[in-house]
């Protein structure tokens, strides 16, 4: 009884084992992460090892121009699971949208898990910074880009949840009237790791959390900071639809014949090519389906600036403006100059003619 | 930010207007001050139609002359097989007939990506042949001027770029996609400018060249 008094002395399979996980479901699951990562399957016990003696790490949870979805995400992804509860092994010491009403209280949480635990907390963010106004969003009247600095100070890590955090997301989208930019776009000095999708996939969070348990590290990223293992790969690349484009199947509607069918959803406005993530693999609501498989394309939700990407029912390979309506214009332009300049070789061409002196044999005799 | 995606999607916007822009006032320009220059009129009586005439030197200066080919087969096939192989990437690859449909209203139906991908891939080797020819044959490298190459490259960028973002050859996709569509957009820029203009005045100069000789009742 005394372990449990001393919650920041338990370890995860403590905790895991009185929540009512066998070490046999402990083990499944780090085998899992072992392949989700993509690490060699004689992985998986050393993440046991590493995991079983893991102490619970501190987490800050910031949550700034967001919509709570990322939240939403991972706290009521689906009912108990290894993942959850890897997620209530954390000690999740600050989360001001779950810890809304304890008003000043929830601040003096927050300070006193920095300064407990300094150099070695994890910091997760969800949603933009605004650095338009401060007043554009607050907590606790302290405006986010502050709150941000001081809060990453003394952090190990930060992860961006969400692409509002990875890439500025919705808030960021045109014309950006709040000044919006990424977690990575103000924290410099510390690495961060961008969990982006509106909203992530919970797996993918627990994953970064597993390896940082494990290695002390964080997973190896790409060039935007997200995990390899979980973004290595684009939904085209991993989509079961997939051989339906190389075919040259398409669905052109979504209630044709090859709607029905299940064929590629290319040309409905799939941004599956250009989107890096793990849904066709991971799936949503305990692996039960994703947009795709449910007969919806492709958002590209884990990309920058998916939502100033085109329209998301047009094609990948449709320019964004109105062209059409441009052509017209540029065609009016072209006949115009056109015809300006038609006439300018008109005129010259009058004018040599008028200024054209017959040569006559004598005219000849004479130059030579 | 500076990343594939914003490359992507300026290629995609301003850049996609901007060689728009160039492309259809550069062709239009260059059309209509030919057309405008005009013909002094001829007031010979006529001694044959031009219509008939004029039809059959479209179709006869399309097919291979036989003393031609003779001489340079190499040329007239080659000129064959890159052109038409041009043409089916270009208008039978679906992303690229959603691209049609978008601008002018018409779609048609397109062919498998993988026969399109094989299409491409002769296209290439065609186009490198061409021009290792080009380099070599000592007639055609002294008749080759700088323009040339210049159409060269600007014809066989978009190919291998389309060839590489088909096969996903470069990561991330936006990068390998945005260099697609960019290399088309230089297409589109240097095109008004060079001899690629044949492409808008071939049928006007094969059907002048036609009716001209039946209007005199000469052959073409």
């Amino acid at each position: 009884m005394a372990e449990t008094g001393k919650g920041m002395e338990k370890t995860l399979v403590q905790s895991l084992r009185e929540s009512g996980v066998s070490r046999r479901g402990f083990l499944k699951f780090c085998t899992a992460t072992a392949s989700m990562m993509a690490l060699p399957p004689n992985m998986a016990p050393a993440i046991a090892q590493a995991l079983e003696k893991a102490r619970r790490p501190s987490v800050i949870w910031l949550s700034f121009q967001e919509c709570t979805g990322c939240t939403e995400s991972l706290t009521r992804s689906h009912s108990p699971t290894v993942e959850n509860l890897i997620f209530e092994h954390i000690s999740l010491d600050y989360h001001h949208t779950l810890q809304a009403a304890a008003g000043e209280g929830a601040e003096a949480a927050r300070e006193a898990a920095m300064a407990e635990n300094e150099g070695q907390y994890i910091v997760v963010v969800d949603g933009s910074i605004p650095l338009g106004n401060p007043g554009y969003s607050t907590i606790a009247g302290i405006s986010n880009l502050q709150m941000l600095e001081e809060t990453v100070a003394g952090a190990a890590a930060v992860v961006a949840v969400g692409t509002c955090a990875a890439f500025g997301g919705l808030p960021h989208a045109k014309p950006n009237p709040t000044g919006a930019v990424s977690v990575s776009e103000i924290v410099k000095d510390k690495p961060v790791v961008n969990v982006s999708g509106c909203p992530p996939i919970p797996t993918v969070i627990t994953g970064v959390l597993a390896h940082f348990l494990t290695f002390g590290s964080l997973p190896e990223l790409d060039a935007l900071g997200r995990p390899m293992a979980f973004f290595g790969k684009s939904i085209h690349d991993r989509c079961y639809r997939r051989p339906f484009y190389d075919k040259g199947l398409y669905a052109e509607t979504f209630d044709d014949e090859g709607a029905r069918k299940g064929w590629c959803l290319y040309r409905l406005g799939c941004k599956g090519p250009m989107a890096y993530n793990a849904c066709a693999t991971a799936k949503w609501n305990r692996g039960t389906s994703w947009p795709v498989e449910s007969g919806h394309g492709c958002l590209g939700c884990s990309e920058p600036d998916f939502w100033d990407a085109g329209g998301f029912y047009n094609a990948l390979s449709i320019p964004d403006s109105d062209i059409t309506r441009q052509a017209v214009y540029v065609a009016g332009a072209g006949i115009a100059l056109g015809a300006v300049a038609g006439a300018v070789n008109r005129s010259k061409q009058a004018r040599a003619r008028e200024e054209h002196e017959p040569v006559t044999i004598d005219d000849l005799d004479k130059r030579s | 930010m500076s990343t594939p995606v914003d490359f992507l999607l300026w290629v995609r916007g301003p850049g996609f207007d901007i060689a728009l822009a160039v492309f259809i006032i550069g062709i239009l320009i260059r059309l209509l001050e030919m057309l405008m220059l005009g013909r002094k009129p001829d007031y010979a009586e006529p001694r044959g139609a031009e219509l008939g005439a004029g039809l059959r030197t479209l179709l006869t200066r399309t097919l291979p002359e036989q003393g031609t080919f003779k001489r340079s087969p190499f040329t007239v096939v080659g000129g064959y097989i890159w052109h038409i192989g041009f043409f089916i990437s270009l208008l039978f690859f679906v992303p690229h007939i959603e691209l049609i449909d978008a601008v002018i209203g018409l779609s048609w139906p397109g062919i498998a990506g993988n026969l399109i991908d094989a299409v491409a891939a002769v296209t290439l080797v065609t186009l490198i042949a061409m021009l290792f020819s080009r380099l070599t044959h000592p007639v055609k490298r002294l008749l080759s001027g700088p323009e040339d190459y210049l159409s060269w490259l600007v014809t066989f960028l978009p190919i291998l770029t389309g060839y590489l973002a088909y096969h996903r050859m470069i990561e991330p996709y936006p990068l390998v996609l945005g260099l697609h569509i960019l290399s088309v957009e230089i297409l589109m820029v240097v095109f008004p400018f060079t001899k690629l203009m044949h492409a808008f005045t071939f049928i006007m100069a094969r059907w002048y060249n036609g009716a001209m000789a039946g209007r005199r009742g000469v052959q073409s």
